[in-house]
């Protein structure tokens, strides 16, 4: 059973975001990057299915700065086998989904696969749009948000249950096939020392535009960038107990913000 | 005039209202408006949309379209996109519309701007406004390619009647088979009336300090109160603790919400939580611990014990709504 996982490297989730001086992106000085979250569950979900089927391997592909080394490191640390890192300056500037998808989709087309799996979305973009574009550049099936994912004996087809509103759905999909991670797909596992030190010896190979015969050109274009306005702290609803607090706040959501 | 096409959605035999805002909107920029609707047995329920700013309803009607499939619905989007060349598409980005989105686009070969929150029209050309690092940042966005394709965030905008044209027309879609890879085998959806978190009016939230799995019952108590368009939502740290499922996470693990009211009951509001929720015109916090970072946001907050406090708001919610 192959594998290939597209990740990112996003901030940290506790970052606190704060834009550059042009305000057309965020300011990157002191943010600690990470595995975007939901990548995590992707490469997780790859490799227990290597490991359940007995044989394979799991590639990671990402596409990103030098920086973006450490979140394959992460992934390799965790079981994966090989990465591709898709690192090229024509990238550096501005990219978008598309043009993310159409990279990824020339490097993993080069690549053995059974199933590719991506996070949901990543924690900075929040797009939530890269699989889909995918599987339609790869012509493959894509199945979102999948909370649950059994490969059948023959390894033909895969049962996912996927989140929807207000439930579930249970879809049955051939492979090969694109699935995006939601948490509570499992539990990744945490990198073990040894795992740390293997993951520094697996293969990494670099690819540019030119080596994928791509063009960085974007869909979208982010114009400028905004911090929302700062809340203030409002007021403290006062009383002698908690039922007189509760009798008040019921008031002034009624009468004062009227909003019950 | 720009030639917009909605895609309105339908669940449980209704439009929904997400649906309803994205085509006034459209309208209201003084678009040129079309709707599709697709789904089985929807005919009957086009002609709302002419109440809502659409011009034209296409409907796409048919017992292959009963459950969502991403490929027979991009399908039939795309295919009634050929018919009305648009040059912007507008989808509601609920849970459907975030599968949808991306997959249509692509299908017509155009990128597409995530879970937009404000829109402005320059003739044709759309600048979005969506917000970024789950609500930690936005940023002005525009599509090059035509059509320019956009999900909007639900409750980004109200549902305004502004009359359209209204006129009906069936569209008869015969899908490419060898295409549809994926069979739905079943679809479970929870028997609650309750609206998605994304599009409720008011949601109450239950944290750490809720303490068990069976004390949501005191939240439900407060949303059957508040009424039909309320619903309960939870922090990471009581869908970690096994509490209540993760469907109802909010924050940047989980949902990014707008209610009009947010009341948070033992959250703490960790800066991942504050985020998801930043958009609420109103914020309540109700939690024991008076540096509770969530008090520093909040609009009304009450230091104190949360299974004091809500019932008796429960009960003095019902005498208001009486």
């Amino acid at each position: 059973m192959n594998a290939v996982v597209c990740v990112k490297q996003v901030p940290d989730t506790e970052t606190l975001i704060k834009l550059n001086a042009e305000g057309t992106e965020i300011a990157t000085e002191g943010v600690k990057w990470i595995l975007n979250p939901y990548d995590e569950y992707a490469v997780e979900e790859a490799v227990q299915q290597k490991e359940k089927a007995g044989d394979g391997s799991v590639t990671l592909v990402t596409l990103g700065p030098d920086r973006a080394l450490e979140a394959l490191r992460s992934g390799l640390a965790v079981g994966a086998d090989t990465a591709v890192h898709i690192n090229d300056a024509a990238f550096a500037e501005k990219t978008d989904p598309y043009a993310t998808a159409v990279a990824l989709a020339a490097a993993v087309k080069e690549l053995e696969y059974d199933m590719i799996f991506c996070g949901k979305q990543a924690m900075e973009d929040d797009a939530g749009q890269v699989a889909s574009i995918l599987g339609e550049l790869l012509e493959l099936p894509v199945v979102t948000v999948v909370v649950k994912l059994e490969v059948s004996d023959d390894k033909k087809t895969a049962i996912v249950t996927r989140e929807i509103e207000g439930g579930h759905a249970v879809i049955e999909v051939p492979l090969p096939a694109v699935f995006t991670a939601q948490k509570g797909l499992n539990n990744p596992r945490y990198a073990s020392l040894p795992g740390i030190m293997k993951a520094k010896k697996k293969p990494v190979t670099v690819k540019t535009v030119a080596d994928l015969g791509v063009s960085a050109e974007p869909m979208t274009v982010v114009k400028s960038m905004s911090l929302p306005p700062d809340r203030q702290a409002g007021k403290m609803i006062e009383g002698d107990d908690a039922a007189a607090k509760a009798i008040a706040l019921a008031k002034a959501l009624h009468e004062e913000a009227k909003i019950i | 005039m720009p030639e917009i096409l909605v895609y309105a959605e339908v669940q449980k035999g209704e439009i929904k209202k997400g649906a309803f805002e994205i085509a006034s909107k459209a309208k209201a920029l003084g678009g040129q408006v079309s709707a599709c609707i697709i789904g089985k047995d929807v005919e009957g329920l086009a002609g709302q949309l002419g109440k809502f700013g659409a011009d034209k309803i296409y409907v796409v009607d048919g017992p292959e379209f009963e459950n969502y499939s991403t490929e027979p619905f991009v399908q039939a989007l795309a295919h009634v996109a050929g018919l009305v060349n648009p040059s912007i598409i507008f989808l509601s980005a609920s849970a459907q519309g975030k599968d949808l989105t991306p997959a249509v686009a692509a299908r017509l070969k155009v990128g597409s701007i995530s879970d937009c929150v404000d829109l402005t029209l320059d003739g044709d050309k759309v600048t979005a406004k969506r917000p970024m690092y789950a609500g930690k940042a936005y940023a002005m966005v525009e599509a090059n390619g035509t059509p320019q394709v956009l999900s909007i965030r639900p409750n980004s905008f109200g549902v305004e009647e502004i009359a359209g044209a209204g006129a009906v027309e069936k569209v008869d879609v015969s899908l490419d088979e060898s295409k549809i890879k994926t069979v739905v085998k079943s679809v479970e959806v929870a028997a609650s009336e309750a609206p998605d978190q994304t599009e409720a009016e008011i949601i109450v939230s239950g944290g750490r300090g809720i303490d068990g799995a069976e004390n949501f019952k005191l939240l439900e108590d407060l949303v059957r109160a508040l009424g039909p368009n309320a619903t309960i939502g939870a922090s990471r740290a009581a869908v970690d603790a096994e509490w209540i499922d993760h469907g109802y996470q909010i924050g940047q693990t989980g949902k990014t919400v707008s209610p009009n009211l947010y009341i948070a009951a033992g959250i703490s509001g960790a800066i991942q939580h504050l985020a998801g929720i930043t958009t609420s015109k109103v914020i309540v916090a109700i939690d024991k611990d008076p540096e509770a970072p969530i008090f520093s946001k909040a609009d009304y907050g009450i230091v104190g014990d949360l299974f004091e406090v809500l019932p008796k708001l429960t009960e003095e919610v019902k005498k208001i709504k009486g």
